[in-house]
């Protein structure tokens, strides 16, 4: 019942990824396929309602040729027998430009390097809301599996038309046509040569299974390596062209803040300086950025600021500060059985309360956006992983038609949720619409960890009771303001309460990898292990006591065995365990720590994480996507936390805000459980939820210090302890 | 006051006009099109600028053009030979040791900076030196491998 909901709410956007849009808005005012590929077969995939994001407005307007309206995929396949596969799904680092070639290549019989990915361009590409909610394996791989299944049948379609044999007798390798019997062969480029063939994609296409891949499931290194370790790849902040500027914008001191008066005198004196001031907009653009720093620091502003919370009085503010009843929704709120008589009459109940700060994406690579206009048709490049999503943003923001303009996506650095808006790509754009010449903006590392979007802060509390053979008869859980994803349990508990409160957020907030589902499992596995030792029982085999989801006991129970779980422990050490159930994965994160009693060092031994994601596309991906997620997730579970007050971020650079450097890392390993006879979905976020958990249960182990807030370095040094 | 400065990257000779404390992260970026070198922070933190001045990894972005002209200096795109690509950036390659490859640049600039001064570093030695380096994707792992690969494997001198 539980997984089932679960599923729905696997294909629904949680609220947080379309959540804080950049809110600027300024006061002032049939692509022809075959005439750009050339000859050959194209392949397009009509969507399925099933397969995708239901519509959230906005957005999906490309009524402007004869294709269908709802399409997912393309595909096509040229006389010379190149092979271009157009997505609107883009590359931030998690592999996909590699692991959809692979697919494409599978089902085309190519060598992968034959394949050319076109990503994320407006022009080139069918609609897609986002990159996001690991959504690019289960759906666009699958669709792109199924158009590069649609082209290989039309290919044998032509090649049995040529020799009048029947389709059925022949088959597909190596970029060729066979027919066993006659022996006859035909390049793909032969067969193509001459032709325009445009190919709805059937309603059911036999697609290889996996057992039988031999370019899927195979470990394949990054199609375009090379250009990342020699420099050439250009990054979004790397783009350049003819005549460009560089922008700055001059940043108010807070939060919302107004602006009053600005004296841009010496600034406008700069040789080529163009000052913009646009409501409360106010941005330079110089031939270097140099000098566009320089004009930026010359000008004097005056801003008008509002008193706002700060970060020490943050968890009492969420609980005071929830949105009124009649701005929530239904879906918010999950229940079944009933709890009360259960918690009226059981001798065995815990209550905690855990509470979760706000912490930055803080990419590598900052926003990043360069604006060129052509009369009234705008074109930008930037690193988002919703180019679509930027598209409606910028055509809101200058009153154009979405035709009128084009975003492109250069593979980009990194993202985790944190560049789903455009905000660098309109600065950009307002900018060059004064300058009249292009202007590129690259946000500064104070600007990233300022004005970018964080991932929701929150406060979980958590009522339970159990029946004295280990049984949980009830569960109550209110998340308030860190979101719904991964809130609901996956444990078997007959009664049942689960909401979310939303809250009206003193921080811009948004999506993060794996959105809330860190917070709420941390809440809920931290709690697992609270209600296990009140019980004296074994934290793995109480969670197992109250588990019958097949999938997450086997990432427990092989997870638990890989990593010895019930070998008897080194003294002074402690293992812990957190796990579940997200974005269609099912994780278990196994730690092992050491405490030194004489020094209160306490040090993360090692991190086994099993995980199955079914069907197993590129394995040494995978590996590379779940040890990222963990050591990702090790710096929010143990000192990431965005301080703030009265509208400004206090640690803004990266001296003060602590990410997970080498030293940080410990061994750390992956079991990957390969399901080929089922559906491979996402891997980016969800192994990311089992970290925080396992680490503050393993601490509990060996300090019997019970950890509820994340981060939770603070506490443990308030206690004299040490974490590395 | 602008001056000109001549400056030596990559075994090629340039001329460039700049503010003697302009970073040498931006004139590689904005003047001479070498745009391998990333910026990440700004103030030396996350080691994605990281570039050889004199074979030695320098944060190029706390780097004044004024104190490297004259200097030899060596970035990403200087570092294979001909086709033939520097072990270290081999390494990564065949560990795979990057996601959004963002830091590669500048983790590539500062492990040959390491193995020009320490042939053969342990792993502790390795992680002691790239602690300045941000990989926010966490392929930490996979870079101390590669690093540790290169070095088995690049007895022969480079820059």
């Amino acid at each position: 019942m539980t997984r089932k909901v679960d599923f729905a709410a696997g294909l629904e956007p949680e609220r947080y990824e379309l959540h804080s849009p950049s809110s600027v808005i300024f006061e002032t005012g049939r692509r022809d396929f075959f005439k750009f590929l050339g000859a050959g077969i194209f392949v397009v995939c009509a969507a399925s309602k099933a397969a995708g994001f239901q519509e959230s407005g906005g957005g999906r307007r490309n009524g402007e040729d004869n294709l269908p309206q709802e399409i997912d995929a393309w595909l096509h396949i040229g006389d010379k027998g190149e092979i271009t596969a157009f997505t609107g799904k883009v590359e931030v680092g998690q592999n996909i430009r590699t692991s959809l070639s692979q697919a494409i290549a599978e089902e085309l019989h190519v060598p992968l390097n034959s394949i050319q990915l076109i990503m994320g361009d407006t022009q080139l590409v069918p609609f897609d809301m986002g990159t996001f909610g690991s959504r690019t394996t289960p759906v666009m791989n699958l669709q792109l599996r199924r158009v590069s299944a649609a082209a290989r049948d039309a290919l044998i379609a032509l090649a049995a038309k040529q020799w009048s044999v029947d389709p059925a007798l022949l088959s597909a390798a190596d970029g060729k046509i066979l027919d066993p019997r006659s022996k006859r062969s035909a390049t793909y480029s032969e067969l193509v040569k001459g032709q325009q063939i445009t190919q709805l994609l059937p309603a059911e296409d036999p697609l290889i299974p996996a057992a039988q891949w031999k370019i899927a499931g195979q470990s394949v290194p990054k199609v375009d390596g090379r250009d990342f370790v020699t420099g050439k790849h250009r990054y979004p902040s790397d783009y350049k062209v003819p005549d460009m500027l560089y922008g700055k914008v001059v940043r108010p001191p807070s939060f919302g803040a107004t602006l009053l008066s600005a004296d841009t005198h010496e600034a406008e004196q700069m040789p080529s300086v163009t000052v913009v001031r646009d409501g409360n907009f106010l941005a330079v653009a110089a031939p270097s950025s140099a000098l566009a720093a320089k004009a930026a620091a010359s000008i004097h502003a005056e801003w008008k600021s509002e008193p706002q919370p700060s970060n020490k009085e943050l968890f009492d503010y969420l609980k005071k500060n929830q949105l009124p009843p009649e701005e929530r929704n239904d879906n918010l709120r999950y229940e079944t059985g009933n709890v009360e008589p259960v918690f009226s009459s059981s001798v065995h109940r815990l209550n905690s309360t855990y509470n979760i700060n706000y912490i930055a994406h803080a990419p590598l690579e900052p926003r990043a956006a360069l604006a060129q206009w052509n009369g009234d048709q705008l074109t930008v490049w930037t690193g988002t992983q919703r180019p679509f999503g930027v598209r409606s943003e910028l055509a809101t923001a200058f009153h154009l038609p979405e035709e009128k303009v084009r975003v492109l996506m250069p593979d980009t650095g990194s993202g985790y949720g944190g560049k789903h808006t455009g905000d660098a790509a309109i600065e950009a754009a307002r900018l060059a619409r004064t300058a009249k010449r292009p202007v590129k903006v690259v946000w500064t590392r104070e600007e990233e960890f300022t004005w970018a979007y964080f991932r929701p802060a929150g406060v979980i509390e958590i009522s339970s009771a159990v029946d004295h053979d280990g049984k949980i008869a009830a569960w109550e859980f209110h998340n308030y303001n860190s979101g719904t994803a991964g809130f609901r349990t996956y444990y078997d508990i007959p009664n049942q309460r689960i909401e979310f409160h939303p809250v009206k957020s003193p921080l811009r907030q948004g999506s993060y990898r794996g959105l809330a589902a860190t917070a709420n499992h941390f809440a809920r596995e931290v709690h697992m292990d609270e209600i296990a030792a009140s019980l004296q029982m074994d934290p793995l085999e109480f969670r197992l006591k109250n588990l019958k989801d097949q999938r997450l006991r086997a990432v427990f129970e092989e997870g638990g065995k890989q990593f010895g779980w019930n070998k008897p422990g080194t003294a002074n050490h402690g293992f812990g365990v957190g796990g579940g159930y997200e974005k269609l994965g099912y994780v278990a994160t196994f730690v092992e720590v050491s405490l030194t009693p004489a020094t209160g060092d306490i040090k993360i031994e090692r991190v086994l994480t099993a995980f199955d994601c079914g069907a197993i596309v590129n394995p040494d991906g995978l590996r590379n996507q779940l040890i990222g997620a963990n050591i990702m997730g090790l710096g929010g579970a143990i000192f990431e936390a965005v301080e703030f007050e009265n509208g400004h971020i206090v640690n803004n650079l990266f001296s003060k805000y602590r990410v997970p450097r080498f030293r940080d890392v410990p061994p750390m390993e992956a079991l990957l459980i390969d399901r080929k006879d089922l559906p491979s979905v996402g891997a980016g976020e969800a192994p990311i939820v089992g970290v925080a958990p396992a680490i503050a249960n393993a601490i509990f182990a060996v300090t019997r210090i019970r950890l509820r807030t994340l981060p939770m370095a603070p506490l443990l040094v308030s206690q004299g302890f040490q974490l590395s | 006051m602008p001056a000109k400065y001549a400056l030596l990257i990559n075994g090629q000779s340039f001329s460039v006009d700049a503010e003697p404390d302009a970073s040498l992260l931006s004139i590689l970026r904005e003047q001479l099109d070498l745009t391998g070198t990333k910026y990440g922070c700004g103030e030396g933190q996350c080691g994605a600028c990281t570039v050889l001045v004199e074979g030695r990894a320098h944060r190029s972005c706390l780097t004044p053009v004024s104190t490297v002209s004259g200097k030899s200096i060596t970035t990403i795109e200087g570092l294979a030979k001909d086709d033939r690509l520097h072990p270290v950036q081999q390494a990564f390659l065949d560990e795979g040791a990057m996601q959004c490859a963002y830091c590669t640049s500048g983790m590539i600039m500062s492990a040959v900076s390491l193995l020009n001064n320490k042939h053969n570093p342990s792993d502790a030695e390795i992680i002691q030196f790239m602690q300045g380096n941000i990989c926010r994707c966490g392929t930490h792992p996979r870079i101390v491998a590669a690093i540790r690969k290169a070095s088995a494997a690049g007895k022969e001198s480079h820059p």
